[in-house]
């Protein structure tokens, strides 16, 4: 071999294969010595000395990258437009900032409430509440809330909405003694004058914090950034991002320091002129929170306090502390009361100091039945209890549908796997045809087959078998959602089944027969086991696609074979309650989950064959 | 291998398998089997020879129950068999692929025979160590089919078809899907086992070797029929007609028309006027087209071992090619460039030359006039 190689084109000193071949044995001679030593039971070693791991690892580094390059675009499509939202959407199902978010002097307060005394909260927490649903109402967020906690306490939708709308005549008596007094209180100018400066930025930054939790207006991502940068060159302008908006205005630090509530009232002030109207402090006069916070902190000032103050107008805020002593102090528990009697409802307030942290189990107790009581989670009463009732019926009807399926589905898969190739053909097609029909035209079709007037009755009343009174009734129950889920559901286990069928050579039957098998013998042990890999495949299919299946049941389940997921479309589209109907598919899904883990135990998920 | 078939006792014995004008038609336009008779005494190993298409597998499909006749009977041991489903016609059968339960293990697998026929479990587990013993695989009784080899699959396969203790034994290319040397290996072995336990069987391939090694008696099929059936080495030396000469072993033909027949012999014109002596097999008289068979080994160019008054042919040496423990060598005869010779590589063997002239003659006997 040698000689062949040096007559050929290669030159003397080219390594010819078998020089490669002496230097293998040469190295794996080199190589012996150490393994039976020290290193014998260290890693594996590559001819360079890296480890074997480690070298394999690296050349397929580029492999894997490569594998990867090719799925990244389904994959990022995926998670922005489907894994993404359904994680923002389960996470609704614990989230509940927004009680925080809109009342956030409220629930830091309300917290130190106990409710065992049977009192309503102080007067520090209805001034709290005053503080914070003046801003609220005039963001029109307060609906919101109420709607919220009209999940855990009914009434609470109509108390928001009511005090929202009388929260501007909370401690109207003393705004008008200080606009009485002066006309320059009612002056937008003065109040600039009064409260500028420089020093009072913490307080503004924290107002216009305060301000975008409770509208939802998020801040700009390093993303967006990009974006408008992007825009930019093409000569197109980004709305300015909440946290850059100017304000056109400058809190005073010795203002602040002085007039604490009046500063902060003040800066929301600004900060919802600024973002909500687009203009600023000196457009218009400020809303009544903020006299009321003057007429506050004027009394909390000892008159010498306030004559050691020397910020502009100083002389007006004298007098005004001298006329607000003549008027009795804000009473805001009256006010709230005066409103609405219920805001002395303990149960009221329970509700509010309950759901006020950021994150609740309060929709997943929901979703299963129970509610936060006093002594913890209990189950509700039983004629309040619905979920737990769906999700039974859901589980068992979707197990009838997967079993009429196993039942209608394997004679036909049998069938087809054993005709020949063009008949095969010609009645998959039949099998698959109601994949190219519209999943709402087959539903509504069984509505017309099985409703009393309908084509069965019809027939069963012509052939005398049912009186024309008594009528069968098979439609809008569980009846009717079994058959026509069945019926759509068929080919999911038909295929799978097809498919593994199609890959048992007749040979099997053919041997058992001749080792002395009846037909069934032969089927029920040698052909059925060969299948069960197929029944799983179909099953799990049939079973997962009916367990959240809610287009059929909408339309012909009525109201007993309405399953789960009718109850989370409500709940999404009518009650709007999105943390449950998110608490309820958490649950859901981790029922399948927990399905599929389980017949990954039993069956074996490699057992499952969906063709080959 | 070959042994002698006791073909006495067919005559007087009642036969243990019959076919009695077997006709078989999937489509009812065209016969596939066309008028099969065929006896086996017990004990035989009979081998359904032919190229695929031919009727070989129906018949054995048939026989199996798997398949009806559409006219004639088939009997087994004396009794038609026609309407007894397979699983009573108590036939052990090897199928080409094997078809051992994929989700049974081997004991399982040999198991299922004797389950059927309701064995108590102590006999079964003896019955199956016995059977796996005789296969060599008394160790793997605990595999599945799939971790095992090929032929440790095929040995399986044909210990489940014997574990019932049937009588006759029906194998459908059983050796197909093996290589060569466990091929033949496996031919041995199965011959073997049949004779020692003396089963029937019936055995179809399209290996004429196959058929060779192992069979008391070969059946060659052809279109629907049973071409010739005989010993395999009355195949081999004395075809009856041209198929089966050609589709056993390696033959030169030559076309000629029968000139006289005188005796036991026919002078045979070639189309370009030589004369040959052949033995007359399905010809009759003279001005009658003819083929004509020569095995290649049985050619012969050195003239001292030629009969005195033998005929002749002149021939060209084309190629020469060395295969070891004989040479190959290719003639340009009477026109034809095809005409093989086989040589015994022995140390006076003369080793032909490309473009040397030779002459090339055979016994009478070697050399058969077949229908044309």
């Amino acid at each position: 071999m040698s000689r062949l190689s040096s007559s050929g084109p290669q030159t003397a000193d080219a390594p010819t294969p078998e020089d490669a071949f002496h230097e293998t044995a040469a190295l794996s001679d080199r190589d012996r010595e150490p393994r039976h030593g020290a290193a014998a039971d260290g890693p594996m070693l590559a001819a360079d000395g890296t480890p074997l791991k480690k070298s394999l690892a690296r050349a397929l580094r580029a492999q894997k990258l490569r594998a990867l390059a090719l799925i990244a675009p389904l994959l990022i499509f995926v998670l922005v437009t489907f894994i993404a939202p359904i994680a923002d959407m389960l996470f609704r199902s614990i989230e509940n900032q927004i009680v925080q978010d809109t009342l956030p002097r409220t629930t830091a307060v309300v917290q130190d409430w106990n409710p065992d005394t049977g009192e309503p909260p102080s007067e520090a927490v209805y001034e709290a509440l005053y503080r914070d649903l003046f801003l609220a109402a005039e963001a029109r967020r307060h609906t919101r809330l109420g709607q919220r906690l009209n999940y855990e306490e009914t009434g609470m939708s109509s108390l928001f909405r009511g005090t929202g709308r009388d929260v501007d005549d909370f401690g109207e008596a003393n705004v008008e003694t200080l606009e009485d007094l002066d006309d320059r209180w009612e002056e937008a100018a003065f109040w600039v004058e009064l409260t500028s400066g420089e020093g009072g930025e913490g307080v503004v930054d924290a107002a216009r914090e305060r301000y975008m939790r409770l509208a939802d207006l998020s801040s700009r991502s390093p993303l967006g950034d990009v974006w408008c940068a992007v825009k930019g060159v093409f000569a197109e302008t980004c709305d300015v991002a909440p946290e850059d908006v100017d304000l056109g205005f400058s809190l005073s630090g010795t203002f602040a320091e002085t007039f604490p509530r009046t500063a902060e009232a003040y800066a929301e002030f600004a900060v919802f002129m600024a973002l909500e109207e687009g203009e600023t402090v000196a457009d218009d006069e400020p809303w009544e929170a903020v006299y009321v916070a003057l007429d506050q902190d004027l009394r909390a000032l000892s008159p010498e306090e306030l004559a050691a103050y020397d910020g502009p107008n100083a002389d007006a805020l004298r007098a005004a502390q001298e006329a607000l002593a003549e008027v009795p102090p804000v009473d805001f528990r009256a006010a709230f009361l005066n409103s609405d009697e219920d805001w002395a409802d303990i149960d009221n307030w329970r509700t509010i100091q309950t759901y006020s942290p950021p994150y609740t189990t309060g929709y997943f107790l929901n979703a299963v039945d129970m509610q936060k009581t006093p002594e913890g989670p209990a189950l509700r009463d039983a004629d309040e209890r619905i979920y737990g009732l769906l999700f039974q019926r859901t589980m068992f009807m979707s197990l009838v549908i997967t079993f009429s399926c196993i039942l209608l589905g394997y004679p036909v898969a049998w069938i087809l796997a054993n005709l020949p190739m063009r008949q095969a053909n010609l009645l998959l097609i039949l099998v698959l045809l109601p994949f190219w029909t519209s999943l709402l035209v087959r539903t509504s079709a069984w509505k017309v087959m099985l409703q009393q007037q309908g084509v069965i009755n019809d027939v069963l009343v012509w052939l005398g078998l049912v009186a024309d009174e008594s009528r069968l009734i098979m439609i809008n129950n569980q009846f009717g959602t079994i058959v026509a889920m069945t019926h759509i559901l068929l080919p999911f286990m038909i295929l799978p089944l097809y498919s593994v069928m199609q890959t048992i050579p007749p040979s099997y039957l053919r041997a058992a027969k001749s080792l002395g098998a009846t037909n069934w013998t032969a089927f029920w042990r040698v052909y059925f086991p060969q299948t069960v890999p197929g029944i799983g495949a179909g099953s799990i299919l049939v079973f997962i696609l009916a367990i959240g299946y809610y287009i059929t049941p909408e339309i012909v389940g009525g109201t007993t074979g309405t399953f789960i997921s009718n109850r989370i479309a409500y709940h999404i589209s009518s009650s709007l309650n999105w943390g449950l109907a998110a608490a309820l598919g958490t649950i859901l899904l981790v029922v399948v989950l927990v399905l599929y883990w389980a017949y990954d135990k039993i069956v074996g998920i490699d057992n499952v064959k969906l063709g080959g | 291998m070959n042994r002698e078939p006791d073909l006495a006792a067919t005559d007087t014995q009642e036969a243990f398998v019959a076919f009695e004008r077997v006709q078989k038609s999937y489509d009812g336009e065209t016969l596939v089997v066309k008028d099969l008779n065929l006896d086996m005494p017990k004990g035989e190993f009979l081998t359904m020879l032919g190229p695929s298409g031919s009727g070989k597998t129906t018949c054995l499909m048939m026989l199996a129950g798997f398949e009806t006749a559409t006219h004639g009977e088939i009997k087994l041991g004396g009794k038609p068999i026609n309407n007894i489903p397979p699983h009573k016609r108590g036939i052990g059968m090897v199928f080409q692929n094997y078809a051992l339960f994929p989700h049974m293990t081997v004991a399982e697998n040999l198991s299922f025979p004797l389950e059927v026929r309701k064995i108590s479990k102590s006999e079964r587990e003896e019955k199956i160590r016995r059977a796996l013993d005789m296969v060599q695989m008394g160790e793997f009784g605990g595999r599945r089919p799939a971790q095992l080899s090929g032929g440790q699959q095929q040995r399986i396969a044909l210990a489940r078809a014997l574990v019932f203790e049937p009588e006759l034994v029906l194998m459908d290319e059983p050796l197909g899907a093996l290589d060569k040397q466990l091929r033949e290996h496996m031919q041995f072995e199965i011959t073997n086992l049949a004779h020692e336990l003396g089963i029937t069987v019936v055995y179809v391939t399209h290996d004429q070797t196959e058929a060779l090694t192992m069979s008391d008696r070969v059946a060659v099929f052809n279109d629907g029929k049973i071409q010739q059936l005989a010993a395999p080495d009355v195949l081999y030396e004395s075809p009856e007609n041209s198929f089966v000469a050609q589709f056993i072993g390696e033959n030169n033909t030559l076309l000629g028309t029968i000139k006289e027949i005188r005796n036991e012999y026919a002078v045979v014109e070639l189309d370009d006027g030589e004369l040959i002596d052949c033995k007359p097999v399905n010809v009759s008289k003279p001005g009658e087209r003819t083929l004509i068979s020569i095995r290649p080994e049985r050619v012969e160019f050195n003239k001292e071992r030629l009969q005195e008054g033998a005929h002749t042919l002149k021939a060209e040496v084309l190629e020469f090619i060395y295969m070891g423990d004989i040479f190959r060598t290719r003639l340009r005869v009477a026109g034809k460039d095809d005409f093989i010779i086989k040589t015994r590589n022995a140390p006076d063997q003369r080793r032909l030359k490309p473009g040397e002239q030779i002459e090339i003659g055979w016994l009478p006997d070697d050399c058969r006039a077949l229908d044309a």
